[in-house]
Order: structure tokens, then sequence, then C-alpha cells
């Protein structure tokens, strides 16, 4: 009888609780989504005013060679950039938890302190530096008597994006993964001493295997990111207007198409497709690392 | 690269944004031509001015407080609350949000120039007749009331400051080199092929690709007249007709040939180019010496200034190339007071000359180009010369009837894909002024307009 008097009690209890988190959930994702999702049914025109054209705007997105563009330059982008990131950012925590790293603290601080800079700043600051003529990559180029690299040109862009990302956030993914692996049993370490593994052997069969599930979050995380690039391109736009254009990626694309072009029927649906492609794209990525485990 | 929490609050900041964006969508809101307001009675005024008040002013002016200031002493039952919204796009992305939502709009903005009929097309800007403002006229330098005017003679702003298009360049740099500072376009491409050949570290100038400022400028001087609206939705649209061809082939040949520079503009590269004399002039407005001296320290006393070379010997005539007005949106619940205020902040003589000395922006007002103590400040870095007075000269010599798109922040960006990107590429500066007018020409039909080519 105890039982059936404190059920509902406990439930509205749990309903408390999860309460705020729904409030904000539904007024800052559900709302704004779904009136984005109904926006994208309209047109509107500074002269004729606003019409319903159903899929209109999808079919246009399809259809439009300047997002095609965009995805596949961000694809291309998370081909490039993220393995390079995570590798880096995997070493790293190895290399902090082995243990004979001096000052390691100092050291894992000076990784991790680039996520703290704003990637507005940082992007900034590297776009500085890849300056053609007189930032200082290009001078030292020039002390040495090289021709100095054209970073800011078409062929490098995607490469020195690259760079900004890799130095903003391979430290936050050292972080995550150094947390995982302070989180791996003794029990296991003690095991392989035993069975005489070595400090390499060590990392290969018991550390890694280990960081499986971190490094999947951390690879999700990447792919959102990667198709969601807007800071990066859009200050670099300003060094380098005629290499990056207002579909460079994507998230740049709808953006300029919103408040540039004030068509935000066009930008919303485009912003409903990258969402999509994200979504596709991060669950096979998970359903082919996960496959392999089993 | 990871999914930070940053990114998520910038993407619900965004959402919001976008929510309350569109709240207030709808019809169509056209400016239609409707005849003007009844005037307001000079009893009105007066009893407006005297009721307790607060208006809400959006600029980017450094310390306008102090001109605000003159106003509330005036007035003092007038506060004004002076906002920094962001200069120039980011404020008008912000206005239009305001606009839409249909709050948070401020009474009165600075707006550029260029921007006016952006708002007048989405019927955001009052119309200040009824205000007096009509009786302001003489005031201002000509073709700056041209700019504020609309087709049925609406006054839709008053001007702040304008930009008259010049030349600054390096008297050192000629001198060594023995150029005269060019009169006329063929001049000055006969001088960038010499300049460029004795010394290839230098170039007469820099024709920023990223600067469709300049470019419209240059363009207005050339005589061109790109856009013409023969009525709310009829737009005539010609960025590709001899005018412009005149000038794409003249730029993008001296461009091709390497002889002058294309670098973007207002960037760390371009400031220290610009300080260690890569660049032998600079194509710029009239708010540029003030500029120059504050950011080209080091090459102070080796400029002077001259007007723009001509396309014909003996013309004389230049363009514009930013300055702003003050306007007043038409939802304010205070029209009165808020157009006596922007009416107030640019011909009140001591609030103008204030914006003249202390903020140095260049004067609209016929009053302030002649006033001795303006025109005849003698600045170092220009060694000693009058240079208020050579940019006051080219004021007057300004053309009246050059017009603005309805969609300007459009036309920019497409200009930067096509122009713009065939300067910076040396590719087919000609053939890019074509794509540009296919550009606008799409965006426009897509719109709604009707458009003549």
């Amino acid at each position: 009888m105890t039982s059936t008097r404190t059920a509902p009690r406990r439930q509205a209890a749990g309903h408390l609780f999860i309460a705020p988190f729904m409030i904000v959930f539904v007024a800052m994702l559900v709302v704004p989504l779904a009136y984005a999702g109904y926006l994208s049914l309209f047109r509107e025109q500074l002269i004729g005013g606003t019409t319903f054209v159903g899929l209109d705007n999808y079919v246009r997105a399809l259809t439009d060679e300047r997002l095609l563009g965009g995805v596949l330059r961000v694809a291309e982008f998370f081909l490039l950039q993220v393995p390079l990131m995570l590798l880096l950012g995997l070493l790293f925590a190895l290399a902090l938890d082995s243990g004979m790293l001096w000052l390691s603290r100092f050291i894992r601080l000076g990784i991790f302190v680039p996520y703290a800079v704003p990637s507005v700043v940082a992007a900034l600051m590297w776009g500085y530096l890849y300056g053609p003529e007189f930032g200082p990559i290009a001078q030292l180029a020039g002390t040495l008597g090289l021709p100095a690299p054209d970073l800011l040109g078409g062929d490098l862009m995607l490469g020195s994006l690259a760079n900004i990302v890799t130095w903003e956030f391979a430290g936050y993914n050292m972080i995550i993964l150094y947390a995982a692996l302070r989180a791996v049993p003794a029990e296991l370490y003690e095991a392989a001493a035993v069975d005489g593994a070595g400090a390499w052997r060590t990392a290969w069969s018991v550390k890694l295997p280990a960081l499986r599930p971190a490094l999947l979050m951390a690879l999700i995380f990447s792919v959102i990111g990667s198709f969601q690039l807007f800071n990066e391109p859009q200050l670099m736009q300003r060094l380098a207007p005629s290499v990056i254009d207002s579909a460079y990626t994507p998230n740049l694309y709808a953006y300029s198409l919103a408040f540039t072009s004030q068509d935000l029927n066009y930008a919303a649906a485009v912003s409903f497709l990258l969402g999509l492609v994200i979504v596709a794209v991060s669950y096979t990525v998970q359903l082919a690392l996960t496959r392999r485990r089993t | 690269m990871t999914m930070t929490r940053t990114r998520w609050l910038a993407a619900a900041a965004a959402a919001t944004l976008f929510l309350a964006g569109c709240s207030g969508g709808g019809g169509a809101r056209q400016a239609a031509d409707q005849p003007p307001a009844a005037a307001v009675s000079q009893a009105d005024i007066d009893q407006a001015m005297r009721t307790p008040t607060e208006l809400t002013f959006w600029t980017w002016v450094p310390d306008i407080g102090k001109e605000v200031a003159l106003f509330e002493k005036k007035y003092p039952a007038i506060k004004v609350n002076v906002v920094n919204a962001g200069q120039g796009e980011p404020q008008y992305t912000k206005l239009r949000t305001a606009l839409k939502a249909g709050s948070g709009a401020p009474d009165v903005v600075q707006i550029e120039f260029q921007y006016i009929p952006t708002f007048t097309i989405i019927d955001s800007l009052l119309d200040l007749r009824p205000y007096g403002a009509e009786a302001l006229k003489d005031k201002f330098v000509d073709w700056t009331w041209g700019q504020v005017t609309g087709k049925n003679g609406e006054v839709w702003a008053i001007p702040q400051d304008t930009g008259p298009m010049g030349m600054l360049y390096r008297k050192d740099i000629f001198d060594k080199h023995g150029i005269e500072p060019p009169r006329t376009w063929d001049e000055f491409a006969a001088a960038a092929r010499k300049l460029h050949a004795a010394d290839p570290g230098v170039y007469l100038t820099n024709l920023a690709s990223n600067q469709n400022g300049a470019w419209m400028g240059l363009l207005w001087q050339a005589g061109g007249k790109p856009f013409q609206m023969a009525s709310a939705q009829d737009i005539d649209v010609s960025v590709n007709d001899e005018v412009s061809k005149k000038l794409g082939t003249y730029w993008g040949g001296l461009v091709k040939e390497g002889v002058i520079a294309t670098d973007p503009d207002f960037t760390d590269q371009w400031y220290q180019a610009l300080n260690k004399g890569k660049y032998a002039t600079w194509l710029t407005a009239a708010w540029g010496p003030v500029f120059l001296a504050s950011n080209a320290k080091e090459t102070s006393g080796k400029w002077r200034a001259a007007p723009l070379p001509q396309w014909a010997a003996g013309e004389n005539k230049s363009g514009n190339w930013g300055g702003s007005t003050s306007a007043v949106i038409k939802s304010t619940k205070n029209p009165i007071a808020a157009a006596k205020f922007a009416e107030f902040l640019n011909t009140d003589p001591e609030s103008t000359k204030m914006m003249a000395t202390e903020q140095f922006l260049f004067p609209p007002t016929k009053a302030l180009l002649d006033d001795p103590s303006f025109a005849e400040q003698k600045p170092e870095f220009y060694g000693g010369q009058t240079v208020n007075q050579v940019f006051a000269g080219i004021s007057d010599t300004v053309d009246k009837g050059f017009g603005w798109p309805p969609f300007l922040d459009q036309t920019v960006s497409d200009w930067d894909e096509t122009v713009g990107k065939s300067l910076a590429d040396k590719s087919d500066t000609p053939a890019a002024l074509d794509q540009w007018q296919q550009r606008i020409t799409t965006y426009a039909e897509s719109q709604g307009f009707k458009v003549a080519q």
C-alpha cells in the first residue's frame, strides 16, 4: 500500500527537477526550430509581400550549387583537420598520463590555453601571423631568402583555417581524453604489468581501448563543429575577400542569406538541410565505430 | 573542433534573434507614394519640446555625448540616451531586426547616405517635412541634400558628415622619382607605370579589392548612374554600361599590368603598408586625412592633398565615399522631439563645429566649409597644407544625381564576389562587371522588382 502512495509524489518531484531544463529547451530550441521550419515554407519579397510556397525553398536548396560547394568544402575540411587534431589530442593525453613529463600541470595548462581564447580573437591573431607581406611568417621566409607562402590564398586557405581550429581545440580534446584515461581502473595496469607489458604495450592494449567511448564523443563533436564552421572563415573573409565568398561554408551562406540578402525564409530552409546533413554524418560515424567494437 | 558551450549559446542566441526577427513578418511594407503629412504647427513643436520625453539615439560617433549635451541644455525636458549599436552593417542588422520585431528600434539613428533607400523601401524612415526640414535645404551643400531627399520631395534624414573624394599623395616619393601630382587619369596611369618600374616595392596606389565604397565613389566621379528608381518597384540597373566599362577597363588594366596594388583595406597589412610607404597615394574621402594622420604616424609631414585626377583635362569633378546622416525611425512615439533633435545635432552652429573640430567629421554645411577656423587649419602631418580647404573645394564638384539601390548589402556582397574578385585575381574586370549586373538583376527580380537595363 505504501508504494502506491509514494509513487505519484516521486514522479511529481522528478518533473519539478526537470522543469527548468524543459522550459529553456522548449523556449530556446524547440519553438525556434518549429518557427524556422514554418518560415522555410514561405517567401517574402521586398516588393510583393509574403507568399506560401510549400517546399520550394528546399527544392531550390537541393539544386543550389553554392550550398553544395560549401557542404563539400566543410566535408573536405573535416577529413583534413579532425584526424590531425584528435591524434594530437591523443598524443598529448598519453604523454601527460604516462607520468614521465616534468612540469606536467604547466604543460597541460599550456596546451589547453588556446581553447580559452575566444575563436574570434584566435582568428584575428592568426590572420595577422598569416599576413602575406608584413606578417611574421612572411618576414621569416624573407629573412631566409625563401618566397613567402600565400597562406591567405585560395590554395592554402583551407589548410590555414584547419591550423587555427586545430590550435584552438587540440587542448580541449586532450582534456576529454586525459580525463577518460584517469578513469581507467588501476587493476588493469597492474594486470598488464604482471603480464609483462611495457609502457607502449600498455598504451596500445589497455589505454586505447579504454579511450574508445571518449574518442567517439570527441569525434561526434568534431563532426558537428566542422560542418558548422563559421567564425574563422567569417573573420578571414576580411583579409581575403576574394578567396572566402559568402557561401564558403554552409553556415556562412545561411547567415549571408538571412542578413545580407534579407531572405530569412531561404536561410531557414538551408539551415534545416544543414542540420539534416550533420545528423546523418554524426549517425553514420557512430554506427561505423560502434559496429566495429561488437 | 568541437561543439562548444559558446557555440551552443551563440546558436541559442541566434535562434531567439531569429524568432524576434520574424514575429513581425507579414505583408510587404513598401513606401507608397503618399501625399506629405500636414505640417506641425509651431505651437505643437513648442509644446512637445517642453514635455518630458526620452529619446533613444543609435550612433557610432565617438564622444557624441558632448553634442547631445548641448541639445539637452537647450531643451532640459528632453533626455537623449545615446547607444552605440555597432558601426555600419552591424548596426543596420540590429535595426532591421528591431524593425521586424516591432519593438526596440531607436527614435533617431545614424545612417550612411548609401543606406537610405535600403530603409525607405521597407518604409521605416519618417518624412521630416512636417517638422520644417525643407527649410534647412540651403544650409547644406547641394549634393548632400539630393542624397537625403526622396522622389516626391520627402526629407528622409539630415546630413551629418560627408566624404567627397580626393587624392592624398606622398610628396617625398613623388619628388624622389620626379613625378608631378597627376591631373588626369592618363597621367595617373603613366605615373603608376613609371613609379613601379623605378621601384618595384612601391605602387602608385592601392585599389582595395574589398572596397565597394571607393569603387562607387570613382564611378560617381566618372558620371555613372548605376541605380535609378523610376518608381518604388521599377529600378534601372546599369553597372556594366559605357561609363562603368571605362572604369573597369582602366583599373583592371592597371591591375593586370601589376603597377597598382589591390590589398584589402583597413586590415593590418594595409596599415603597415601605408606606414612603410608601399603606396604613394591613397584615393580617399574627406574623412581620410584625419584618419591617415592617426594611423600612419611614421609618415608625418610627407603627405599632401590634391583633387582626384580627371577623365578629361581641365574638368573638375568628384564623387563621394562615405558620410552619414541622422534619420528618424517612423515608429517613434515622439516624432517632433526626434525630428528636432536630428535637426539640432546637424545644424546648430556649436554642435556642427564640435563635430568638425573634435570628432573630425567632414562637414556638409556651407557655413562651416567657409568658416576660416575650419578651412584654414594647417596640420603638420600634411606639411602645413590647408587640407580642409582642398576638400571643401572638392565638395562643390560632386554630382547631385547619383542614387543608391534599395538593397545595398546584396549589391556590395555581389561586388566583392565579382568585380572585387577580378581585381584581386587580376582577371577580366569588364567581364566581372557583366557578372555583377547579372547578379543584381537576378536578385532584384527575385525580390519582386521590375528591372530595366
